[in-house]
């Protein structure tokens, strides 16, 4: 079953010497309970396609379909919904919420949601190695601890799709094996899709398919990869 | 120098933030001291024309004026003496002496500079003061009149002759004294027995008996220039913790530390004279707007005239802009010290975070408790009015540094409470942002809770004032210039006539006057002893004891029974004291009997008592009979007291508004400021599904809640600075206590007025986050890559 369907998204900003068009019309689809990888150079418009995927921005032209939503014609406050409730998002510099304990960043987003499930986010603090830090900053954990945090708040509230920027760029080699081998397991076993943006041909070879972006276009399918 | 000013030109806000700080702090300071120099120069002015407080005087016994005879016998002996009339003509003080024989610098030809001696002495004589109060003198005044901006404020200068035909008087009221006197001259006693010396310390001199009330408005002005200094102090450390970074790289390309520490104290020099210049501007128009009310006051309240127009004075200017120079200096002290003691590799030393916040707030509230402990032993250790002030300023300030770990605390408890996600973002957000907030958090407290302290006290003073009105003013009418025969035949059946008389006289050291009342009921129904022996009005009619005020009470340390010499050779026990609020004067009564003994002076009117159904009648008839203005009925003498006393509060209020307004800027800069630092933080719980227009609410939220928290921390800070400026230095400035009423409702107003001022801060950083682009949230994301 699609899950999730992008149609000639185009996206520009504005530049010192007038717009820079960074998505000139890419297209892809993902099913429910699949992952795919989103590779390319950068600047090529990997993070700027997820971000449009998850609600954060609206596209200048082209049409997104979530879950049988159409996300490009939501109001602020339906986008704003839509990410709260179907979409988890892991970004490479984690992004946790700095005033909030390890515990609280975890469940925010399904508090937020109206539907904390005390017993899963404690499965997923204990899968994820973070039950005795729960009481901490984020400041006072490490840097894959604080990245171990952010995908448990991304799977806490139970999306219907994970996007991840670079999950594991900040992380050194065998912290970033252990975080994605982790992530995985938990996404599968959320029944969610998983939509990866990476440099990473490690972290690529992982997802059941990938997807390379060149100057704003999907440029290539690698096999497994569904097409729109 | 270019690569530290581009800061400036990224940061406008922050810019504006420390020119404006630093210029409100040096116009609310600078505005003060314009009132207060003015009142200086009026008094200096009054001092130079007629030598008070300068030269010593000869004074004619009570009852009585010096006489010619008595100057010229001086004279003769060698004496160098010059005869003073002073008096009151509608309302303007005339003063007339001698050109001849005053001392050097003094009279209308010192006041009147190219005045011709001769117009003085002319038949028709000379009245030289300024343009306004000769404006101000009555058309039928026979006399020519010369402009002299050099007089002393309401008053005019004229010969002797002019004087005492204006006045309607013979004789003088003093001789004064020139400062060198021959060695070899007669002793006083010989020449003039009945003449006694004072000296320049024993008259009243008006910038001491006002100095008090100049005091109250210095403080006033420091606390002011200490909340802008605040604002100053947020933003330097601001702008010096941003521009770390392009320090860090000069140094590392080779510059050396002094030369950029050089480059940056200069810019702040540059800064801080432009921010002073614009806070004189200010000031000056401050107290342009103040110095009426200021003037009303000091005449009012003391008899002390000070001209009601501003000049400008240069070491005023000067003096304004060392006060911005040091403000500058001692805010940005400790972010130069940072910069100049931070090893060159190593990043910033702001931290962020609840723990850090935590750990600051403790530090700071050990400093206030200490501070509070110090407030206290001062309190109990006494020390006069200075000790009163110093005991006010480590209250306020210990206070402000207790507040970051007080509102630490109650935020704490509010995430724990809260099981709703957003709450508990928001409880635990705020509390993050205290440093960040506190510098301007701890101005509001200040300037609350000196609104607080200040309400409070003028409230008491204004119900206990009221009061005291009731029971002083109980006549139905008021007549002055009138003699009792002439009164007697227009009264109705059953109208009593209450003399009063009074009588300048000089009580156990202090200047002050003696009272005579009537035996009547009027006084034993109406007036209220702070402290009296058993029977005292019994025994005051009886001649055995003497009533006194509580200012002479209490300044000259008296007790029940304790003997006061209250006219020459008799001396009297203290039977009972009395408020007398309002008056410098120590004051003390006698029964109707022995004052007539003692002092030759006339009633100079009477209250009438009469059934209250007929005093509009008796009025009436008493307009008629009397010119209109000699009839003051009780209510119209109330008013006329209250306005008085409103117009004394008058600039404190104002001072009041402006210090909130100060408050409410230093919230806004630091909301303003911090905003942009907010977006990492704020982002990714707008990432995890809030709207933007959440985010703008829950700023508001923010801001009024933090501002709400202040305000209750505030009250009982204000209430204890109340008690401070009711218990201790309203006692040592003036000499009377009086009772901490509380006034809930006007907290509330306050209350009001703050959260207001909070909203107003918050509202547009609030509407610009809510309208921030995603483009520019997700930057957040992005950017660190």
């Amino acid at each position: 079953m699609t899950l999730l369907v992008a149609q000639g998204v185009a996206k520009a900003y504005p530049g010192p010497d007038g717009p820079v068009e960074v998505l000139r019309g890419a297209s892809l689809s993902l099913d429910a309970g699949r992952t795919l990888a989103l590779t390319g150079e950068s600047g090529s418009g990997k993070s700027t396609l997820l971000h449009l995927i998850g609600g954060l921005d609206r596209p200048d032209a082209g049409s997104i379909l979530l879950d049988g939503t159409e996300v490009t014609t939501l109001s602020d406050k339906g986008r704003a919904h839509l990410r709260r409730d179907r979409v988890g998002v892991v970004f490479q510099q984690f992004n946790l919420i700095p005033s909030l304990r390890a515990g609280d960043n975890l469940g925010f987003q399904a508090r937020l949601k109206g539907q904390p499930d005390a017993p899963w986010e404690s499965r997923l603090a204990s899968r994820l190695g973070l039950a005795a830090h729960l009481h901490k900053f984020p400041e006072e954990l490490s840097g894959g601890q604080q990245q171990r945090v952010a995908i448990a708040r991304a799977l806490a509230a139970k999306p219907r799709l994970v996007l991840a920027d670079e999950p594991t760029g900040n992380l050194d080699e065998a912290s970033a094996e252990a975080v994605l081998a982790l992530m995985l397991d938990l996404v599968r076993e959320t029944g969610a899709a998983l939509l990866v943006v990476t440099h990473s041909e490690r972290v690529a070879a992982r997802m059941d398919a990938r997807l390379r972006l060149r100057q704003g276009r999907i440029e290539e399918r690698i096999a497994g990869a569904p097409a729109p | 120098m270019r690569a530290l000013l581009a800061h400036w030109r990224r940061h406008p806000l922050q810019l504006l933030t420390l020119v404006l700080g630093l210029a409100l702090a040096t116009a609310l300071w600078s505005g003060v001291q314009a009132i207060n120099g003015e009142a200086r120069a009026s008094y200096d002015a009054a001092a130079q024309a007629v030598g008070e407080g300068t030269l010593d005087a000869l004074l004619p016994p009570e009852g009585r004026r010096v006489t010619t005879a008595e100057w010229v016998a001086l004279r003769r002996a060698g004496w160098l003496a010059s005869p003073i009339i002073e008096g009151r003509l509608d309302g303007t003080r005339v003063l007339g002496l001698d050109p001849l024989t005053a001392p050097q610098g003094l009279g209308p030809l010192a006041v009147a500079e190219d005045a011709d001696l001769s117009a003085f002495l002319s038949p028709e004589g000379a009245l030289a003061g300024r343009a306004d109060v000769l404006a101000a003198l009555p058309p039928t005044v026979a006399a020519a009149r010369i402009e002299a901006p050099g007089a002393p404020p309401g008053t005019v200068v004229t010969d002797l002759r002019t004087a005492a035909r204006l006045l309607g008087v013979s004789g003088y009221d003093r001789l004064v004294l020139l400062p060198d006197q021959p060695l070899r001259r007669p002793p006083l006693a010989d020449v003039a027995p009945s003449l006694r010396l004072q000296t320049p310390g024993e008259a009243a001199d008006p910038g001491a008996l006002t100095a008090s009330f100049r005091l109250n408005l210095t403080a006033f002005g420091l606390l002011s220039f200490a909340v802008g200094l605040f604002i100053v102090h947020g933003a330097v450390g601001l702008a010096f913790e941003q521009r770390r970074p392009a320090i860090r790289t000069l140094r590392a390309l080779g510059v050396p530390l002094g030369t950029l520490m050089l480059w940056l104290v200069l810019e702040l020099t540059v800064l801080a004279v432009l921010a002073g210049a614009l806070g004189l501007l200010g000031g000056y128009l401050v107290a342009a707007a103040l110095l009426p009310d200021v003037a009303g006051t000091l005449r009012g309240l003391y008899g002390a005239d000070v001209a009601g127009t501003l000049a400008f004075r240069p070491l005023w200017a000067l003096s304004g802009l060392a006060m911005a120079l040091g403000g500058t200096a001692l805010a940005a002290a400790s972010a130069l010290r940072r910069l100049a003691t931070t090893p060159l590799l190593q990043a910033g030393t702001r931290r962020s975070g609840a723990a850090y916040a935590v750990r600051r707030a403790c530090r700071q509230a050990l400093a206030g408790a200490a501070l509070l402990l110090l407030a206290l032993l001062i309190g109990l250790a006494g020390g006069g009015l200075i000790g009163g002030f110093a005991t006010l300023g480590a209250l306020m300030i210990g206070g402000a540094l207790l507040l970051p770990l007080l509102l630490d605390r109650v935020l704490s408890l509010g995430a724990r409470l809260s099981r709703r996600a957003l709450p508990r973002f928001a409880w635990a957000d705020a509390r993050a942002e205290l440093p960040g907030l506190s510098l301007a958090l701890m101005a509001l407290l200040l300037a609350m809770a000196a609104n607080v302290g200040v309400s409070t006290m003028v409230a008491s003073f204004r119900a206990t004032f009221t009061g005291f009105l009731d029971q002083r003013l109980a006549a139905e009418l008021y007549v002055d210039g009138v003699s009792e025969a002439d009164l007697a035949p227009l009264l109705p059946e059953g109208a009593r006539i209450l003399p009063i008389a009074r009588a300048p006289r000089t009580l156990a050291g202090l200047p002050g006057q003696v009272l005579t009342l009537r035996d009547d009921p009027t006084y034993r129904e109406n007036w209220r002893f702070l402290q009296s022996v058993p029977g005292a009005w019994d025994r005051l009619a009886a001649g055995e004891g003497t009533l006194v005020n509580e200012q002479l009470f209490r300044r000259a340390r008296l007790s029940l029974g304790a003997p006061l010499e209250v006219a020459p050779g008799l001396t009297l026990p203290v039977l009972g004291v009395y408020g007398d609020y309002g008056n410098p004067l120590a004051e003390a009564i006698l029964p109707e009997a022995l004052f007539s003994r003692s002092f030759a002076q006339p009633p100079e009117g009477f209250g009438l008592r009469v059934a209250p159904a007929e005093a509009a009648a008796l009025a009436a008839r008493l307009q008629a009979a009397f010119p209109a203005s000699q009839v003051i009925d009780q209510a119209g003498l109330k008013a006329l007291s209250l306005s008085i006393f409103e117009r004394t509060f008058a600039v404190t209020g104002a001072l009041n508004v402006l210090t909130l307004a100060v408050a409410g800027f230093a919230l806004l800069m630091s909301l303003l400021t911090l905003a942009d630092t907010r977006l990492p933080q704020l982002a990714p719980v707008w990432a995890l599904g809030t709207r933007r227009r959440t985010l703008g609410r829950l700023e508001l939220i923010r801001a009024t809640g933090l501002a709400l928290l202040t305000a209750l921390a505030a009250l009982p800070l204000g209430l204890a600075l109340a008690w401070v400026l009711l218990a201790v230095v309203n006692v040592e400035a003036f000499g009377w206590r009086i009772p901490l009423l509380l006034f809930p409702l006007d907290w509330l107003r306050l209350l009001a007025l703050a959260l207001l001022a909070a909203l107003l801060a918050a509202l547009w950083p609030a509407l610009r986050l809510s309208r921030t682009p995603p483009a520019v949230l997700l930057k957040v994301f992005s950017d660190e890559r």
